[in-house]
């Protein structure tokens, strides 16, 4: 359980948290919704099969949405090309992340101040801003936003990366391997990259979150995943209209979104109060990095 | 009933003489403070962290309390103030200050505490408040316990007195600064300041050199002296330091897994023990004025929750008896009001005196030999700051120099600059005749691996995601290529040469101890082979029996293995019991140098030091 | 200016800036927000104007007719290479001329201005609203830590961090608009040219949305800040003086949890900028936030430039702030060198 698979084991053990159960159990119940959904669904989502905003019926148990189609058919086709881009765009950010986290880390000097530089001008895009600017001009196209999300992720993992690994850096052990003429990329991946391991699972649990939020919001706007595709971001926009008329076309997939999110949240808590257990006490995640004036960690707590 | 019996029914567990005087009253000879049965546990588990503790002082006399890390001190020196840490609960027995339950009082303990009982804590610079002024935190203790006078003195007038007493008063607005712009030693001076302030009766102080100069330490201990002298104030003064008690304390009490195992007058506990944990403790301990062996102790004091049944230290002790591991002794009455929880304490006493060990014989150096590093005309910066100058001279092989001084004199600048961790200097250093590059990275394989380095701390030198083996592994696998089974063979041979067995090979470090992981800091040095070790205040961070073995240790392998040391310290008794050769640096340049300075101190600055040592007087 | 007046004059600034970390700070941070912001512009200008091919017709996409084509040319300067453009670009910007909306020919700056304002309003109103209460709540848990109340605001505080901004404005919706209350209104019909403060109920559900947003993440940050304060070996000394429980709280706990708190605050502001976009479109509320969605939908280039550059502008802004408040809250760095 350690070593190369030592991350295996604090999922592992932050699934048997009560948190991690509850986390887990959520999450979980979404995800398999979503991937499953598209070979069970009664109908075709994109066929218009009743009246407009029609009230759940034994054939219809959701009822229909704003061009009449079956709600439940829709629910269940629209989550796993969302859940797709935002895996594609978390492992992008993450990866592109935690490379330019650790080399800014372990070089500092001229490379860490040109890395955080370009870090900064990234992040003064909100996510959602950055994504609808490159949606504007090249069009919704899925592998855009997919590249757009997964770019606008990794300014704040190399920040959040860069603090711990600042931290690994400084200690002796790092400078022990140094004195062995280790050279610098084997000193990264064989003694820093190990040790900011519990910090990169948290971020992929946030990013992976945050993916799915902002995917979905894109979607909601228009600009995502486009119709007549069932996605529950744009559903939720789409049958605003409705509310009054059948609510479930909007309370649906609004429930499910909720419920993922909510569900990985908590997960990744349990992540970070595991991992943080074994060497600090779980209340200083929340502040360890504020304390020490790094606004970079606090991205664990905020966006 | 004489003082003394009564004192001794008091040591039995949970027997109370406090205050009935059969003969009616006395109340002089009555004990300022009587524990009876301290216990604290963990919250929850209920497992016993401190148990058994009793014992009583009386006024203006100070308590000496010793023991090694995860012996309960500073836990039982916290529960004389009625306070825990968090996680920890109070969970039976009575502290008597004056006669009243202290543990008793509830919230009504805050009226006492700062007034009449006050603390000194370890650490000045997480005691003090970063966003408060210094006379901010002086003066709410006044307001806290509504002294609008004291004794005739305002507030004001009160603090300045203080400031003098502790000898900050020629420190310019010394009350409007934040804590960080004072110095240890100053920040140190603010806390006895705040704890004498309301003239307390008893003052608890927590390990308050620790982290402290050896001229700061005399300083802050003449004070603290001082003031319990002029106030007649009574102390608790908990401690590692076995030489700093003895030179404070009228009694010392000894604690081992959260007990008391020994207590009596300082004089008598430490030329006579009667606990053999005592007894091996004075055995560890370093003398600055003379070499001896150091006998360490192997093994670890048991955790709260997994200690034996019968007496804790019974797996370790070389006299235990197997009634030993039956029952947990209770005190042995010796002489006077010296006592010690030991079924054998009469024979122990009767050992030979400690100041009677085997002195260590000098290694006389070799004609003729050509040093195996050579330093000349060294000089350090960092930026603009010039840490280091003009400092020259040799290591022998086979010989070991110690290089001495105060923090800042530049020592550890001085090892890093030599194997490569800072380059900013200027000068000439040699290996073996060969002139050592700034840049570690152009210095050829052959020149690393024959000069290894120790870290002072064994908590961050080791990756925590690696096994033992595969730490001890890796300098071969970057600096030599051989087969799979040749790596293991010599791992398994340094490890054995630091005394760890196989067993060690597949644990992670944070199952291992201080001492432990120590070892496999000095076996991952040797698995290359060196000639020269250069060891980094390697035992700082140690408990003293710890350290004893790590320095006994190093020693062996000087003279078995004739590896040359270059041993950076700032503990001079340890220099005593290594160093054939000692180097004394002070603000960046060589005071005095050569195999005699502690013997024959030329400078004034190397015999202040010396006289500054606290020592133990053990005859 | 000789060379001995030159190091002079640097050695004076130099010892001046010793002195005073907290004007060395803010010069500083704004000569790097200047230099942000300059890179940030020309991020911008690449991703909607440094096109190949036929850019115009790439910009309008299906909306192209030969007059918009042509309209689209000139005032993208689209035939010129590309750093001219980018030149002409960023020169009328820094003379506050932010072109034309492709949409209806108006000037940006005129057009998109008073928004600005209003979405300004909305930020600050939920940021302070957001701040106080979540921050309130956050050192009530703390003081009664493990209490009844601090788990379940902590399990609360969990679950909403989770939620997308248009789940709970959609929530706040159906709450109090649609289906349970109909005490408010559902979109926020803002009469153009009236100022925010002046339609006070239009207002309500929008800052609710976007105060409940953040809340979470200052809830949780003021509790940690806030415990591991309490945690703290000042704290325990304080204790042992025997002072009161509320002073130790207050005048030795507190202060110590300020920065990191201040820290939070401001991401979350910066968080908001991106936030709006979202509860503006769902409530209609005339913001910027509002009009970016709309100038994508159609394309309108300029506008989006100005809306991107006034949200980045916002960050360097707030980022500059945030850092000294956290100086000033510190006294150590406050008074160090």
């Amino acid at each position: 359980m350690r070593g190369g698979w030592e991350w295996l084991g604090l999922l592992a053990r932050a699934a048997r948290t009560p948190r991690g159960v509850a986390g887990i159990t959520l999450a979980g119940v979404v995800i398999l919704l979503a991937i499953v959904g598209p070979f069970v669904a009664p109908h075709q989502p994109t066929v218009s099969v009743t009246a407009t905003f029609a009230p759940p019926s034994s054939a219809y148990p959701l009822g229909a949405d704003d061009l009449g189609r079956d709600v439940l058919s829709r629910v269940l086709a629209g989550g796993w090309l969302l859940l797709a881009v935002a895996a594609g765009s978390t492992a992008l950010g993450v990866g592109a992340g935690v490379l330019v986290g650790i080399a800014a880390a372990y070089f500092g000097g001229v490379t860490d101040g040109v890395l955080m530089r370009l870090v900064d001008v990234l992040l003064a895009f909100p996510q959602l801003v950055f994504a609808l600017l490159l949606v504007s001009v090249l069009g919704p196209h899925v592998w855009l936003i997919l590249v757009a999300v997964g770019i606008s992720h990794a300014p704040q993992v190399a920040r959040v990366v860069r603090a711990a690994a600042l931290d690994v850096c400084e200690r002796d052990f790092v400078r022990a391997v140094e004195l062995l003429g280790a050279p610098a990329r084997r000193v990264m991946v064989g003694e820093v990259l190990p040790n900011v391991l519990s910090v990169v699972m948290v971020e992929l649990g946030l990013r992976f979150t945050y993916s799915i939020l902002i995917i979905a919001g894109l979607s909601f706007l228009g600009f995502g995943i486009q119709p007549p595709a069932a996605n529950w971001g744009l559903m939720i926009n789409e049958n605003r209209i409705g509310l009054v008329a059948n609510p479930w076309a909007v309370v649906a997939p609004v429930l499910l979104i909720a419920v993922l999110t909510i569900g990985l949240n908590t997960f990744t808590d349990a992540i970070a109060r595991t991992s943080l257990g074994v060497e600090r006490p779980a209340e200083q995640l929340a502040v360890v990095a504020g304390v020490s004036g790094e606004a970079a960690s606090l991205g664990e707590v905020v966006r | 009933m004489s003082a003394a019996d009564r004192e001794s029914v008091v040591r039995d567990e949970g027997v109370s003489a406090v205050g009935a005087t059969p003969d009616g009253g006395n109340a002089a000879a009555e004990p300022l403070l009587a524990v009876e049965g301290l216990q604290v546990v963990v919250r929850g588990s209920g497992a016993d962290v401190v148990d058994e503790v009793s014992f009583t002082l009386a006024r203006g006399e100070v308590l000496g309390l010793v023991g090694e890390s995860g012996s309960g001190k500073t836990t039982v020196a916290l529960a004389l103030m009625g306070h825990t840490r968090r996680g920890l609960v109070i969970g039976a027995g009575r502290v008597l200050f004056a006669g009243v339950d202290l543990l008793a009082l509830g919230e009504r303990i805050r009226s006492l505490r700062g007034a009449r009982i006050a603390y000194v804590a370890q650490d000045p610079v997480s005691a003090l408040n970063p966003t408060l002024k210094i006379g901010t935190q002086l003066r709410e203790i006044f307001r806290a316990h509504g002294v609008g006078q004291l004794g005739g003195v305002s507030v004001e007038e009160r603090i300045r007195e203080l400031l003098a007493e502790v000898r900050l008063d020629r420190v310019s607005h010394a009350l409007e600064v934040y804590p960080h712009q004072l110095s240890g030693g100053q920040q140190q001076r603010v806390m006895l300041a705040m704890a004498f302030a309301c003239r307390p009766e008893l003052i608890i102080l927590d390990e308050p050199t620790t982290g402290l100069d050896v001229t700061t330490q005399r300083h802050v201990l003449d004070t603290v002296r001082g003031l319990c002298r002029s106030y007649h104030v009574a102390a608790v003064y908990v401690s590692h330091d076995l030489a700093v008690v003895g030179e404070l304390a009228d009694r010392v009490g000894v604690m081992y897994a959260g007990r008391l195992v020994e207590l009596g007058a300082t004089g008598h506990v430490f030329r006579a023990p009667g606990h053999p944990y005592t007894r091996c403790l004075l055995r560890a301990i370093p003398s600055p004025t003379r070499a001896h062996v150091l006998v360490g102790l192997e093994g670890q004091p048991p955790r709260p929750g997994a200690r034996p049944q019968g007496c804790f230290f019974a797996p370790r002790c070389e006299f235990a008896l197997a009634r030993c591991r039956e029952r947990m002794p209770s005190a042995e009455a010796l002489e006077g009001r010296h006592w010690a929880r030991c079924v054998r304490a009469q024979e122990v006493l009767r050992l030979p005196p400690l100041a009677e060990l085997p002195e260590r014989e000098p290694i006389p150096p070799a004609a003729g030999e050509v040093p195996l590093l050579e330093v000349e005309r060294l000089e350090a910066r960092y930026g603009e700051r010039v840490i280091l100058s003009g400092i020259s001279f040799g290591v022998l092989p086979r010989r070991c120099l110690a290089v001495v001084g105060e923090s800042g004199a530049g020592k550890t600048t001085l090892a890093r600059c030599i194997v490569g961790l800072h380059s900013g200097w200027r000068g000439m250093i040699a290996f073996k005749g060969v002139a050592l590059d700034r840049d570690r990275r152009r210095r050829r394989r052959e020149l690393i691996r024959r000069m290894q380095y120790i870290f002072q701390n064994p908590y961050t030198s080791l990756n925590p995601r690696k096994t033992v083996s595969q730490l001890v592994e890796q300098p071969l696998r970057e600096l030599f290529s051989l087969s799979r089974r040749e790596r293991s063979e010599r791992v398994a041979s340094a490890l054995e040469e630091a005394a760890l067995g196989g067993e060690y090979l597949s644990r992670y470090p944070d199952q291992l101890s201080g001492g432990e992981r120590q070892r496999v800091a000095i076996a991952r040095a040797l698995v290359v082979e060196p000639e020269l070790l250069i060891c980094d205040e390697v035992t700082s961070a140690l408990d003293v029996s710890v350290q004893a073995a790590i320095v006994e240790l190093l020693h062996r392998l000087q003279r078995t293995r004739g590896v040359a040391l270059l041993l950076i310290t700032h503990n001079l008794a340890l220099v005593r019991s290594l160093a054939d050769d000692v180097l004394i640096l002070r603000d960046g340049r060589v005071v005095e140098h050569g195999p005699g300075v502690l013997d024959h101190p030329q400078s004034e600055y190397a015999m202040q030091l010396l006289a500054n040592v606290p020592t133990l007087a053990l005859a | 200016m000789s060379v001995l007046t030159a190091r002079m004059g640097a050695v004076r600034l130099r010892g001046f800036g010793r002195r005073h970390p907290l004007v060395r700070l803010v010069v500083m941070r704004a000569c790097l927000g200047v230099v942000t912001l300059w890179l940030v512009s020309v991020v911008i200008f690449a991703a909607t104007q440094a096109l190949p091919g036929n850019a115009a017709y790439a910009v309008l996409g299906h909306t192209a007719t030969p007059q918009r084509l042509q309209a689209v040319e000139a005032e993208l300067h689209l035939n010129r290479p590309v750093v001219s453009q980018y030149e002409s670009w960023i020169g009328g910007v820094l003379r506050g001329d932010f072109g034309s909306s492709l949409a209806n020919g108006e000037s940006v700056a005129a057009l998109i201005g008073p928004r600005v304002v209003n979405s300004a309003v909305l930020v600050v109103v939920s940021g302070v609203i957001g701040t106080l209460i979540a921050g309130a709540l956050g050192v009530l848990a703390a003081a009664r830590r493990d209490s009844w109340f601090d788990h379940v605001a902590s399990v609360v505080a969990l679950g909403v961090t989770a939620l997308p901004e248009f789940v709970v404005a959609i929530a706040l919706v159906i709450l109090f608009s649609v289906l349970v209350l109909h005490a408010l209104p559902a979109v926020s019909a803002i009469p153009p040219g009236s100022e925010p403060w002046q339609n006070l109920k239009e207002l309500v559900l929008p800052v609710a949305t976007l105060a409940i947003v953040i809340a979470p993440y200052i809830f949780r940050m003021a509790r940690g800040a806030m415990v591991e304060a309490m945690e703290s070996d000042y704290v325990e000394m304080a204790r042992l003086k025997g002072l009161t429980r509320r002073r130790v709280l207050l005048l030795h706990a507190f202060p110590n949890a300020i920065p990191p708190v201040v820290q939070v605050v401001g991401l979350n502001l910066l968080y908001l900028a991106g936030g709006i976009v979202v509860v503006e479109y769902v409530f209609n509320y005339p913001g910027v936030g509002a009009a970016l969605v709309d100038a994508v939908s159609n394309r309108d280039i300029p506008v989006i430039q100005f809306v991107v550059l006034v949200l980045t502008a916002f960050y360097v802004f707030v980022n500059i702030i945030t850092d000294v408040v956290a100086l000033l809250a510190s006294p150590r760095r406050r008074t160090a060198g």
